[in-house]
């Protein structure tokens, strides 16, 4: 992996700047919940599609409530279109609020019930080193997703197997369904709980594309890499940071004022 | 049938796309598949879902994977996992369960399994349940999509030859109705009913695959005609070959007039013990098959 210099950053951000609005204003038309989930992974998202991955990597969207964001991120790469993404949510679309896992660029599995992705994304490095392929696996999954057994089970495989070909973003913005994790979980920072399994950790600002890049670069040899992206739920939303983000669909008056305190569109 | 399972996998472990993951079972079995398939083969340790979304993914890169464990530790723990990551992409995984029905015995109810047939097939995962050990190479050659194989133990008569592999096979001629049975009870059936007459004893039929293919058309004009139908499945009544055949035959407009059911009833004593014991209490043994056969007067 190569680094980037500023200009590229920058053209980085202009984008994402564009996919936020966008992905506000698909939200807000399809009337569709679980935006906070959304906005707290796109710089992330963003940042791994258009810097990081090569054509023949995988992904994984394990916590798949945030597909929203996925599909604005294929649709900055061109893989959907503007009408395309008119029909998220919509009667027949082919973007439902979850990823049905076909008929859609680079989307494999149907994610959506938490805590398959990981394992998933083991599977396609065991594969993938079977074949003496050279990709890399990426898989994200949210904090609260980590409460499922399955993870963990993943990990322990992970480890085991020395991974060094798959890497897990984890959007910890600290914020799940019904509370905190904290408050849900007794759980903070999932950090030293990946360090203990044996995985290769970074924890980092998830909403800074440079340090993204920086940290997923910095793998371990003979381990899977994790990368804790410490994020805020619905962010530039009257709402962030406050569990109704995690749910609620954005109303008129929310949208607007999101929009107005968004960057207008940069010509790129 | 484990070991004719593990001969059937070490004999095409040249197919350089079959992968082979083991829930930490497979000790004096599987030995031999190790070896063969060397670093195709991974023990997935006592991590059901990861296992089956690790085949998921290694199907996704072109793998035909084998996932196999004690059977309900295979298609009931990891049972959304199946679903969402196997079933949705139609993935070509074959989740063996070793020890069908009351198989593994005394080792309590945890270990059996009596509704996997109906849930793998409301999955829509083809379902095989091998009557012969003989069955499980050609069944194998047949694999595509998401497959649940039931090995059970094979109980055919001593001496008798498995007849060629068919999801319906004949093994007893008999006038006197139709006796179908699912997997490894068919053997059962032909021993106790083989010394009865032809003329009055039902025709045995060994049924191997859920859902059913296309009824034998002399089992349905025996039906038709108001002869009686048989059922035998270690499986609850729900969704098992009693209930599917049923909807077929209803569906043909075939009338059935005449119907015994046998199936697992669960614990009905409250009481645990072999896979024989189970058996009796459920009618699924020579008493109970007789004392079917003696109510339908073919005796």
């Amino acid at each position: 992996m190569h680094f980037f210099d500023n200009s590229q950053y920058l053209h980085l951000n202009n984008i994402i700047s564009i996919a936020y609005r966008r992905l506000l204003k698909m939200h807000f038309k399809s009337n569709c919940g679980h935006i906070g989930g959304n906005i707290s992974c796109l710089d992330a998202l963003m940042t791994l599609h258009h810097l990081i991955m090569s054509s023949e990597d995988r992904f994984v969207l394990s916590k798949g409530h945030a597909a929203g964001a996925l599909y604005i991120v294929l649709w900055s790469l061109g893989f959907l279109s503007e009408s395309d993404l008119d029909t998220f949510c919509q009667e027949g679309t082919a973007l439902p609020g979850h990823p049905s896992g076909s008929g859609i660029h680079g989307l494999l599995f149907p994610t959506g019930s938490l805590g398959h992705g990981p394992s998933l994304a083991s599977g396609l490095a065991l594969g993938a080193r079977q074949k003496k392929l050279r990709n890399h696996v990426y898989c994200l999954c949210s904090d609260g997703e980590w409460q499922e057994g399955s993870c963990w089970e993943s990990l322990i495989f992970a480890v085991h197997h020395g991974m060094d070909n798959l890497t897990i973003l984890v959007d910890q913005n600290g914020l799940q369904g019904f509370g905190s994790t904290k408050e849900v979980a007794s759980v903070e920072d999932l950090s030293p709980r990946f360090l203990a399994f044996g995985a290769s950790v970074a924890s980092i600002d998830g909403h800074n594309p440079e340090a993204i890049v920086t940290a997923v670069a910095n793998r371990t040899p003979g381990k899977p890499h994790i990368v804790v992206l410490n994020t805020r739920k619905g962010r530039g939303l009257p709402f962030e940071g406050q569990l109704a983000s995690h749910y609620l669909p954005i109303s008129e008056e929310q949208y607007e004022a999101a929009c107005v305190s968004t960057p207008e569109e940069v010509d790129i | 049938m484990r070991k004719a399972f593990a001969n059937a996998v070490i004999a095409r472990g040249h197919e350089s796309d079959l992968f082979f993951l083991t829930g930490d079972l497979g000790f004096m079995a599987l030995e031999g598949v190790r070896e063969t398939l060397g670093d195709r083969f991974i023990n997935c340790g006592v991590a059901e879902q990861n296992m089956v979304s690790v085949a998921a993914g290694l199907a996704q890169e072109g793998f035909r994977v084998f996932v196999y464990s004690i059977a309900p530790f295979c298609y009931a723990r990891p049972f959304e996992q199946i679903r969402n990551d196997l079933c949705f992409g139609g993935h070509h995984v074959c989740l063996v369960g070793n020890g069908g029905g009351y198989a593994y015995g005394h080792m309590g109810p945890t270990h059996h399994a009596l509704e996997d047939c109906a849930a793998m097939s409301a999955l829509g995962l083809h379902v095989l349940a091998p009557t012969f050990e003989d069955d499980i190479a050609p069944m194998l050659l047949r694999f595509s999509g998401p497959t649940y194989l039931r090995l059970g133990h094979d109980a055919r008569p001593k001496g008798a030859k498995a007849p060629p592999y068919s999801p319906w096979r004949q093994l007893l001629a008999g006038g006197g109705g139709v006796l179908a049975a699912l997997g490894p009870l068919a053997s059962l059936a032909w021993r106790v009913i083989e010394p009865l007459s032809e003329a009055t004893r039902p025709s045995v039929w060994a049924v191997t695959e859920l859902p059913l293919s296309s009824i034998p058309e002399s089992v349905g004009t025996a039906i038709h005609s108001g002869l009686p139908l048989v059922v035998l499945e270690e499986h609850v009544s729900q969704g098992g070959l009693g209930m599917q055949l049923l909807y077929n035959l209803t569906i043909k407009g075939i009338n059935v007039q005449h119907f015994q059911h046998s199936y697992a009833l669960g614990y009905p004593s409250g009481r645990y013990g072999s896979q024989a014991f189970h058996q009796g209490e459920c009618g699924l043994d020579e008493v109970g098959i007789t004392s079917i056969l003696t109510s339908l007067q073919m005796i």
